[in-house]
């Protein structure tokens, strides 16, 4: 079953996440895919994360599907215009890609890239109903296209955001604008995600939340001075500080958070950033 | 006000290779405001290159750069030693700088960088600030610019980028722009209308449309043709 089956069919849905290489050498990148593979439904490659330029994400895409692995196409609105994000759309289609999370993108200041000009053209509610437009057969300018491609979007939502309430009424313009599903930036606080969840099943669009693995203090207490709409709680912090295998702990945390969660929503979306060979670990211990 | 700067000083050592003579230009407008242009920076710049074996063949500074005539008018009366020159060091705005481009057949160079003000501020004092978009959107912003305030131009609501109410991009001076806009549309009861799903801009509009574009000087030229 691809990823549109299996949250159709309400089975618990498990996603997760890959970075393409800086450069042309794809062998870890796909190592890394690989290790996922059979444990996950679908594979998020991203686009130039962090805005630090890289190979991009569709070839990463082409490269996953070529292995049986199904692909989520991320797409940012960060660094192309109305024209090249339709049309890159078009490419992923005739490429054989269904999934496309649509999301506005880290800023350049914080890549790799500072002097790039910021595109922003449209956002991310307007990808996602540019997408839905050409599977009717248009563009954005209501121009008839030569065939029409055929997407499973996705959105992103940061349930931890404070205040809540413009991240909630965003969703749900994304919904409207044709999001089949959210994956969630990182989270740490089930009591905070149930309360989300209570506002954000209104929409009736399958939630995935996001699990990121910490694998120390430092990179806990990183996050929360960095990261937005990321709280790991004291506690969970000092778990890591005292434990000798932090690495072990990290998965335990992982896995704890994500038995917590899953009955309140229907997947987990798990971004391992350069740790992927864990993944399965973080499975076997949530039971997944 | 346009603010400006001043460019380091081997940048525009850097203009200058290769020419020996050169004729500096101030503004007292927004340049001599912000002392990159007034007469006491022409005089240091002067004083700079005259040591560093520039000729400098004369200088004036004219209020107002940005007013053609005028800068027209004012480098009539130094012709001789302009003409004597191999360039014009331009201390001043972008605009400045353009303007005596456009009113001599010399070289210039400018001396300043026109700092962005993240969209023009017109006279006023405070943060708010106007792209020129030619399609205002602050009737469902609360009057909060999302095209200024938000560093992604985002007009459809806040991306998942802000930490405690700042924005991922100089969190130390810039807010979430998308926090204010919300915040103030609650204030006043308007909520509503942060659900409306706001098109992709038309940024067509953010030329200057035909009317514009034809100046003063353009018309007074038109005239002068028919003549």
């Amino acid at each position: 079953m691809n990823l549109r089956e299996t949250l159709k069919s309400g089975k618990f849905t498990v996603t997760a996440e890959v970075g393409p290489p800086k450069g042309i050498d794809t062998r870890d990148f796909l190592e890394k895919a690989d290790l996922l593979k059979d444990r996950v439904c679908a594979v998020n490659v991203t686009d130039q994360q962090s805005a630090v330029m890289r190979l991009g994400s569709l070839a990463g895409c082409v490269l996953l599907r070529e292995r049986g692995i199904e692909p989520v196409f991320q797409m940012t609105c960060r660094d192309r215009n109305r024209i090249a994000l339709q049309s890159d759309l078009l490419n992923a289609s005739v490429l054989g890609i269904e999934n496309v999370l649509c999301i506005t993108g880290d800023h350049m200041a914080l890549g790799d890239h500072p002097q790039a000009k910021p595109v922003f053209d449209i956002d991310s509610v307007s990808l996602l109903q540019a997408a839905r437009e050409m599977e009717h057969g248009q563009d954005m300018n209501g121009i008839e296209l030569q065939g029409s491609p055929h997407f499973f979007l996705g959105a992103s939502v940061t349930p931890g955001a404070d205040p809540l309430e413009p991240q909630l009424i965003k969703m749900e313009k994304k919904v409207k604008a044709g999001a089949q599903f959210f994956q969630t930036q990182a989270v740490y606080e089930p009591d905070k995600f149930e309360e989300f969840m209570q506002e954000a099943k209104k929409f009736g669009v399958p939630v995935l939340v996001g699990i990121v693995l910490v694998k120390s203090a430092g990179m806990a207490r990183y996050m929360n001075k960095n990261v937005a709409g990321v709280h790991v709680p004291d506690d969970l912090i000092e778990g890591l500080e005292k434990a000798e295998n932090k690495l072990q702990k990290g998965i335990e945390i992982a896995a704890r958070l994500i038995k917590e969660m899953r009955d309140m929503c229907q997947g987990v979306h798990i971004m391992a950033i350069g740790l992927e060979s864990q993944v399965p670990a973080i499975l076997d211990a949530a039971g997944l | 006000m346009i603010v400006s700067e001043l460019k380091p000083m081997e940048e525009i050592v850097g203009y200058l290779e290769g020419e020996s003579k050169v004729f500096l230009v101030g503004c007292n407008g927004c340049a001599e405001a912000c002392q990159t242009g007034g007469s006491k920076q022409v005089i240091e710049m002067k004083q700079k290159l005259e040591e560093l074996g520039k000729k400098v063949t004369g200088y004036c500074v004219v209020d107002f750069l940005c007013n053609k005539i005028l800068v027209r008018v004012k480098l009539l009366s130094y012709q001789d030693a302009i003409l004597n020159a191999d360039s014009l060091l331009i201390m001043t705005c972008g605009i400045g700088t353009q303007a005596v481009a456009n009113a001599i057949h010399k070289p210039v160079h400018p001396a300043c960088n026109t700092i962005n003000l993240g969209g023009s501020r017109g006279e006023w004092p405070g943060s708010e600030r106007c792209l020129e978009c030619g399609d205002c959107v602050l009737d469902y912003t609360g009057g909060i610019c999302p095209l200024t305030v938000c560093a992604k131009y985002l007009i459809n609501g806040p991306c998942g980028g802000a930490k405690e109410g700042r924005c991922e991009v100089e969190p130390d001076v810039r807010p979430c722009g998308w926090q204010l806009i919300y915040e103030r549309l609650k204030a006043v009861d308007r909520l509503d209308v942060m659900r409306k799903m706001v098109p992709p801009k038309n940024y067509s509009k953010m030329s200057p449309p035909k009317y514009i574009r034809s100046t003063i000087m353009w018309d007074v030229e038109q005239e002068e043709a028919k003549v």
